[in-house]
């Protein structure tokens, strides 16, 4: 199993420079892939837009969006999107799309939120099936494709279209049913091989309120489960070789594990605790 | 700290009990609506791990319950008028109405204030309350949990007896409206529960709608005769009801927490209710005392540890319900098929794990499969299938050819018999035309040829518009490929929306009906093959204005009556749009709805991943044939020493 890393691009206050000082550590450290979040009513930073920065900022490390939430975007300039970072940094794009969560979001985007698992599947079909590439550059061959959700179509989509899964977090146990879930998808749609299959988590080292905080402050839109996300903040070293370990486990290929304190020195810990 | 707890059954006496146990300085008071020794229901089931909990929470209630107890490890099933018994499976139950008087004995002594005959009409004031008041719960009604109810399973009513059995009965009886059946055991040295159940449409062709308590009681009295040994029943408020499946999405709201039966039920034919009750108020009691009482992270950290245990009992016992809901459908399966299937039916109990409770079960269902008195588990069992003979369960190896080029679904693949054991003749239809599936699945080529279906819509998006089938051609080349298959069974693919599948199905055919084209392809083929002949059909389209289960059942039967051998058992896939529910094993229980009620063989697959999976299902008569995806396997580990060597792929 590969392990990755997020850049702090939705800890309300990270400043461009902290995001890229994250991106070079993470890309000279021991991590696979630097992933980002998406959302629009927060105070975070835009994935792709994050992602184009940490490509010039790294030359080795996957750049994951974990995930970004197609349908807020119109097909061909999602595919522009991702196609430019995946060209910008050389072909390291991993493409994670979903639904989303957050009908504010939709609105301030000013999409129709009824009607987004449909488009998000004429996303991936667009992509993936290179419809217009001769028309809509650069080119996105290669990029690699995650789809996450929960949802029984969530899990055909990903089948359909996808190269593997993005979990959305929690315990082992939750990532291994779900994990469960995509290869009986993968299996019915008769795709050769397996789904890559990818995990996340959240840590949180030094300044353990800030981080147990933020994440109820970021998860507040899902009521009593924000509590919940909170108490599952990896703290400790221990806590985290348990995560890794437990997730290796249950057939993770490559865990994400996002900071919730923007500060620099959360990734050093991180490394040590990984050591 | 000032705690009220609505509700003085179990859970709530039993948190009571924990929680003063654990502050002497806590002011912890229980409100139950009836008297202290009015009950209802008759006795509750425990098992073994649950007592090893009681244990450690309280040994003074532990040793006091277990003193009562009545114990057994035997499930006996009564069916066509044989019994067949298996062992191995402990089981321990109390009278109800004992078990409140234990725990109400032990409030007393640790100092927890009981009022009874209280009505609680609004919220409480307290530090702490507690709703620990049933299913019917007017603790959580006053607050936000995100509460859903809905009612599953058959109508049932719980009678008690004064006849004892000796063992967990499940008794089947045939009646002229259909097929009741009864749950009962023991709970103490004189008495045992007695649960009747049936369909409703059962239960309303047998007039017991009409009924009052009762007429019902004498009908269920006379019905079960030979089970109660001329005993009677009685009775205590025992109505017919409807089993409530009760979820919440949060078990706490501000300073109100909810347990037991309020927070969740589970269906009583797996007897957990209580089980489950009393294991949240250890939870709970545990939480609090780990966080001093601070209740948010309390409530998060009892909810985290109580949702997984109780979601796979909820899940089980659904599975368990839905069962019993079917049931007529297995009273043609031999005894000890149907008693195994009966064991099996809440997958918590498979092939494997009975064969350690009870290996004399085991080695006479093996037995019955294999056709000696010690043979190899189900899934290694001999088959039969229009005279060709299969050494195992799992040999099916699928082969698959288009049976012309247009019906291609790819460009790289051949048009042409491999000679695998079950060879598969596809038309792709609609579902023609696209990349190789290494890259994706319905992704269009830029340059295709001309796809057909029974519908002008395209499969998915991007994708080309379909043109009218020439039936006769297709006819033509499904015989002709027919006519050249070099396989064990022959296989007409009718699933997943290609061309034969989008016919039988509403979503894509406007015609009245649907059967005709698919059908004149099966007796075309069917005139031409004589091995073993297989249909591959989706047996539900996983969408509201599809097929549903009981058209595919239907459909299932018409291909049996038509010629066909064998049912290949799929899912969805009709259109690209679908709501699948995935899981490991997700088409078992369509492949048993066919088996079972189109009485018709059937070949399953849908992720199945273990040998253990496989001889449950055969064993069970859930599926006569499997297709398994065994994993390559990790047992062993390249010796390389950093953490990034990662796990080994060590194939077979």
């Amino acid at each position: 199993m590969n392990v990755g890393v997020g850049l702090p691009t939705t800890v309300p206050g990270a400043t461009g420079e902290q995001l890229l000082e994250w991106a070079r550590r993470a890309d000279e450290g021991p991590f696979s892939s630097v992933a980002v979040l998406d959302r629009v009513v927060y105070d975070s930073y835009e994935p792709f837009a994050a992602l184009a920065a940490a490509a010039a900022a790294t030359a080795r490390v996957r750049l994951a969006t974990m995930i970004a939430i197609g349908p807020l975007r119109s097909t061909a300039l999602l595919a522009k999107q991702a196609a430019s970072v995946h060209g910008l940094s050389g072909g390291r794009l991993t493409l994670g799309l979903a639904v989303g969560a957050r009908t504010e979001d939709f609105d301030a985007a000013g999409v129709e939120h009824k009607g987004r698992g449909k488009k998000l599947g004429e996303q991936l079909a667009y992509i993936r099936g290179d419809v217009d590439g001769d028309r809509v550059g650069p080119s996105r061959d290669g990029i690699e494709i995650l789809v996450g959700g929960l949802s029984g179509p969530a899990y055909a989509r990903m089948a359909r279209y996808a190269d593997g899964y993005a979990h959305n977090g929690g315990p082992p146990r939750a990532f291994a049913n779900a994990a469960g879930r995509a290869l009986a998808a993968w299996s019915d749609l008769g795709r050769p091989g397996k789904p890559k299959l990818w995990g996340q988590g959240y840590f949180a080292f030094g300044d353990l309120d800030r981080g147990d905080a933020y994440l109820r402050d970021y998860y507040a839109f899902t009521g009593p489960f924000a509590e919940k996300i909170a108490a599952g903040n990896l703290t400790s070293a221990r806590a985290v070789k348990d995560y890794v370990r437990g997730y290796e486990e249950a057939g993770c290929d490559e865990l994400v594990l996002f900071p919730t304190v923007a500060d620099v020195e959360e990734l050093e810990r991180l490394q040590e605790a990984l050591a | 700290m000032k705690v009220v707890i609505v509700g003085g059954g179990p859970a709530g006496l039993y948190l009571a009990i924990l929680l003063r146990k654990l502050d002497r300085g806590a002011d912890v008071r229980v409100l139950e609506r009836n008297e202290p020794d009015a009950t209802f229901g008759f006795g509750v089931v425990f098992s073994e791990e649950t007592l090893g909990a009681l244990r450690d929470a309280d040994p003074e209630t532990h040793l006091e319950i277990t003193d009562t107890f009545a114990r057994w490890d035997r499930i006996d099933i009564r069916f066509q008028g044989r019994e067949l018994s298996s062992r191995g499976h402990s089981f321990s139950a109390i009278a109800r109405k004992r078990l409140l008087e234990i725990l109400q004995e032990r409030c007393r002594e640790l100092g927890v204030t009981l009022e009874f005959g209280a009505e609680v009409e609004e919220l409480p004031e307290a530090d702490l309350v507690v709703g620990a008041d049933g299913a019917n719960s007017f603790v959580r009604g006053l607050g936000d949990f995100g509460t859903k109810v809905r009612p599953e399973g058959s109508k049932y009513v719980w009678f008690g007896t004064d006849h004892v059995f000796d063992a967990f009965t499940f008794a089947f009886r045939e009646t002229e409206h259909g097929l009741f059946n009864a749950h009962a055991y023991p709970y103490d040295e004189g008495m045992s529960t007695f649960i009747v159940e049936c369909p409703e449409p059962v239960w309303r062709a047998a007039g017991l709608d009409e009924l009052d308590e009762q007429e019902s009681l004498a009908f269920c009295e006379q019905l079960f005769a030979n089970e109660l040994r001329g005993r009677e029943l009685f009775s205590n408020r025992s109505l017919w009801l409807d089993f409530p499946k009760i979820t919440n999405a949060s078990w706490h709201d501000g300073n109100v927490v909810i347990l037991g039966d309020a927070a969740h039920t589970a269906h009583f034919s797996i007897g957990s209710g209580t089980k489950l009750a009393m294991e949240d108020s250890i939870s709970l009691a545990a939480a609090l005392a780990r966080r001093r009482w601070d209740l948010e992270p309390a409530f998060v950290d009892y909810e985290l540890e109580r949702e997984p245990f109780v979601e796979r009992t909820q899940d089980a016992a659904s599975e368990s319900a839905a069962y019993f809901g079917r049931i007529a459908s297995y009273s043609h399966l031999e005894p000890i098929q149907f008693a195994f299937n009966l064991i099996t039916r809440a997958g918590r109990i498979t092939h494997a794990t009975l064969g350690v409770r009870d290996p004399q079960f085991t080695r006479a269902l093996d037995g019955w499969l294999g056709g000696r008195a010690v043979s190899p588990p189900p899934a290694f069992s001999p088959f039969e299938l229009r005279g060709v003979r299969f050494e195992n369960r799992f040999e099916l190896v699928e082969g698959k050819v288009a049976v012309s080029q247009d019906g291609r679904i790819s460009p790289e693949e051949a048009a042409g018999p491999e000679g695998k054991v079950l060879l598969r003749l596809t038309h792709a239809g609609r579902r023609g035309a696209t990349q190789p599936r290494s890259r994706g699945v319905d992704l269009a080529l830029a340059d295709g040829w001309q796809i057909v279906a029974p519908t002008k819509r395209p499969y998915g998006p991007f994708g080309a518009i379909p043109g009218a089938p020439d039936e006769e051609a297709v006819v033509d080349a499904f015989v002709t490929a027919a006519r050249s298959a070099d396989a064990a069974v022959l296989e007409i693919d009718m699933a997943h929306g290609y061309l034969l599948g989008s016919y039988l199905s509403p979503l894509t055919n406007d015609e009245d009906d649907r059967l005709r084209f698919p059908l004149r392809v099966l007796e075309a083929v069917r005139a031409e093959w004589e091995g073993p002949l297989s249909v591959r059909l989706s047996v539900t389209d996983w969408h509201p204005r599809g097929n549903q289960v009981e058209d595919g059942i239907a459909i299932a039967r018409a291909m049996r009556e038509a010629g066909a051998d064998l049912i290949h058992v799929e899912a969805g896939q009709t259109i690209h749009d679908d709501r699948p529910q995935y899981r490991r094993g997700f088409l078992t229980a369509l492949s048993d709805r066919v088996r079972n009620e189109a009485r018709v063989p059937t070949l399953v697959g849908g992720y199945l991943t273990t040998l253990d999976e496989a001889n449950t299902i055969v064993g069970a008569g859930r599926a006569d044939l499997v297709l398994l995806d065994l994993p390559d396997t990790e047992i062993e580990r390249p010796l390389r020493p950093s953490r990034a060597a990662s796990l080994g792929e060590v194939r077979a």
